[in-house]
């Protein structure tokens, strides 16, 4: 085989198929995608949970993870902040022509540890070949089923006045390490991406209470975009206190030299969640036993003041209101 | 780095809020100079830790909002030239001109790139011998002298593609011409920190000296603010109003003197055309003769509509502190982070953009 991707690749003829023979399958086999028809068939019944989402993180390699690791945990968590069990995704990658097949192996691997730890299967996929220019070296979709439990309701729009506010952990680390790595802004730090699977914290926190009302995983648009998602839906006013949220030294840092706000960084392995007051120091309790909630905190509650309005109390105290991010993410130049 | 929460202190930042309070007798009224020092203040709740006799205008350090809309215009005009690579600093991208803006000739098929550093730009130039890479040069003595050495560069290593639209400003004449208009009565100014680590404290005195207004010169973390602000009150409260460095971990009396040779070896000094403000005398920064062949401004001719401010904008005004940005009418009715009339919403410097970020609680209403 040669040792980059060519058009032939996707053609759908032979190449095609020793492509995906190849490089697909020994990673992904399992029997449902390894009879190789047009669709996979499963079995499955009670309420489903279906979402689908796709990766063109830039650059494809970060620390910490890559594009691969990214496309399985980014669709595996969707899921899981529904409150459901992972159970299939499919994956479909559009590669840039002459793109190195050594670098798809690499990320297969990935792709293949994450769906391993993540407990889920990949069933169905498709592979597309473009011209040189017309993608940026590879663009991933996944899509995934999962199964809500009984008596499970978890919904942005859930929340109460009176609930806790939980944060798993550290927040920017991916957003920081993704831009320590891209081009013209290249610095050296030991920060890693936080990108990881949540969905067995999930169903460790939906076995220790069944007051968790909502849940969502702060990516792009950091956590304050996630906790106005959740005060606009819910129609209720958030209050945090911008001490208590975790922030890793090495991304207070960057977000300083770089004039940004660590809310506003994105994050892959973390959430937050919205429960009622009385079960919220068990669940913290149970967030911290598992590693990826291991520096987890109650970092704010909901009120019934300012519906839709994300309010922070600053670590000087004073308050202020926080907005979603509108536009994107640039380092100030004065 | 280390040392930040040290700057972000609840305690220390509240004894510093409660001396302030205890000096301050008069009203008075502060100009923070640096966009970068509004975002700060607002961001951290500062106003709200200062007693309601300190009032607070932003002033026009905002590198992004004083650029002149016939200037932006010219940066769109150049996108536009067939083989032309245009780089910039994000913000610029998103500020609409009369006509279009830098992204949308981006979408419409110019090749118009982010970067982060001027030396970028050179090494995008080096890597597309057959295009004109024209770097917008825009900032105050803090960008300067980088896109100095990257004219520097570009003729130590011939790398003759490489251009730079000069639109640098200098900070104390845009002072002068603020202080000389009487427009906005000011008791003190929150000096720049940054663009003093360049020039240090010196170009100031003339403030204290012929306007008897204070002059002190903060850091950007919001006990390096405070301090200041407990300086120019207490220099106000005495009547004696001087240049003082209430940041001297970055500032020197002398500035950085190496730096500001590398300036005046590349760039003269000129008039420039500040949004807002109009032609200020010896407040730019023009590219020598010397280096021409990198001046974009003597590399290509664009024809060029006249310039057309959005109606109802008072970018001007809030650049010129002559406004606050809740006076605008478009503020959040009509200008948004998602779509800026004007560049004082734009960029993550301008006062528009802070106040809608960081709107206090009390403002909740019609918000």
């Amino acid at each position: 085989m040669d040792d980059s991707i060519l058009l032939a690749h996707g053609s759908g003829g032979k190449l095609s198929h020793e492509l995906v023979e190849k490089k697909f399958l020994p990673f992904l086999a399992n029997p449902a995608l390894n009879k190789l028809d047009d669709s996979a068939v499963f079995e499955a019944s009670g309420r489903l949970a279906f979402t689908t989402d796709s990766y063109v993180v830039n650059p494809i390699f970060f620390p910490g993870g890559d594009i691969g690791k990214l496309a399985v945990c980014g669709t595996v968590n969707d899921l899981a902040m529904n409150g459901a069990k992972p159970l299939y995704l499919s994956l479909s990658a559009i590669i840039e022509e002459g793109f190195l097949l050594s670098e798809l192996e690499q990320i297969m691997q990935s792709i293949k540890k994450a769906a391993e730890e993540a407990e889920v299967s990949i069933i169905a996929g498709d592979t597309k070949v473009v011209n040189r220019g017309q993608a940026d070296k590879l663009f991933i979709t996944t899509s995934g089923v999962g199964i809500i439990s009984p008596g499970v309701d978890i919904s942005g729009a859930n929340a109460r006045v009176g609930d806790k506010v939980l944060l798993s952990g550290t927040i920017g680390d991916h957003g920081i390490a993704v831009m320590s790595q891209r081009e013209g802004l290249r610095f050296s730090m030991t920060l890693e991406s936080d990108c990881a699977p949540l969905n067995k914290l999930v169903s460790q926190l939906l076995e220790t209470s069944s007051r968790i009302h909502c849940l969502r995983d702060p990516t792009r648009g950091g956590l304050a975009t996630t906790l106005n998602e959740l005060a606009r839906q819910s129609k209720v006013g958030i209050v945090v206190e911008e001490a208590k949220i975790p922030v890793k030294e090495e991304v207070k840092a960057a977000c300083e030299l770089l004039g940004l706000d660590p809310i506003y960084v994105a994050n892959e392995g973390k959430m937050v969640a919205v429960a009622d007051s009385i079960d919220a120091d068990k669940i913290l309790a149970r967030m911290r036993k598992n590693n990826y909630g291991r520096d987890a905190a109650i970092i704010g509650e909901v009120t019934n003041e300012h519906p839709g309005k994300v309010v922070m109390k600053t670590k000087l105290g004073p308050s202020r209101i926080v907005d979603m991010l509108s536009g994107e993410l640039l380092p100030r130049i004065c | 780095m280390k040392f930040i929460d040290e700057y972000q202190d609840n305690k220390l930042a509240r004894g510093l809020a409660y001396k302030i309070a205890q000096r301050s007798t008069k009203t008075i009224r502060l100009m923070e100079f640096c966009g970068g020092h509004t975002h700060a203040i607002l961001r951290y709740g500062i106003r709200q830790l200062v007693p309601k006799t300190v009032e607070m205008r932003s002033g026009p350090g905002c590198p992004v909002c004083v650029t002149a809309t016939a200037d932006l215009d010219k940066a769109i005009a150049l996108a536009h030239l067939p083989d032309v690579i245009i780089t910039t600093f994000g913000d610029m991208i998103r500020v609409p001109g009369s006509y279009s803006s830098l992204q949308q000739a981006k979408a419409e098929g110019a090749d118009v790139r982010i970067v982060y550093s001027t030396i970028d730009a050179v090494e995008i130039a080096k890597a597309n011998p057959g295009k004109s890479v024209i770097f917008i040069g825009i900032g105050f003595e803090t960008t300067a002298p980088t896109i100095a050495a990257s004219i520097l560069k570009a003729q130590q290593e011939k790398i003759e593609n490489f251009h730079v639209l000069s639109l640098n400003k200098l900070t104390p004449p845009v002072m002068k011409a603020l202080l000389d208009s009487g427009e906005v009565k000011l008791d003190g100014i929150i000096g720049p920190g940054h663009v003093s680590v360049i020039i240090g404290s010196h170009p100031y005195e003339f403030i204290p000296q012929d306007y008897g207004v204070a002059c002190v010169i903060s850091g950007f973390e919001p006990l390096d603010i405070l301090l200041c602000i407990d300086k120019l009150v207490e220099q106000i409260e005495k009547g004696e109003p001087k240049v003082e460095i209430a940041y001297p971990r970055g500032v020197k009396p002398e500035g950085n003197k190496k730096a500001r040779q590398l300036m005046e070896r590349v760039f003269e000094i000129g008039e420039a055309n500040w949004r807002g403000i109009g032609i200020v005398p010896q407040s730019g920064l023009k590219v020598r003769r010397k280096y021409e062949r990198f001046d974009a401004d003597k590399a290509f001719s664009v024809s060029l509509k006249p310039p057309r401010e959005p109606k109802g904008c008072r970018c001007g005004d809030v650049i010129r502190g002559a406004a606050m940005p809740l006076e605008c009418k478009l503020f959040r009715k009509v200008c948004t982070p998602e779509r800026p009339v004007g560049p004082c919403m734009v960029s993550s410097e301008g006062a528009c953009a802070a106040y809608y970020q960081y709107g206090v609680p009390e403002n909740l209403q019609g918000v």
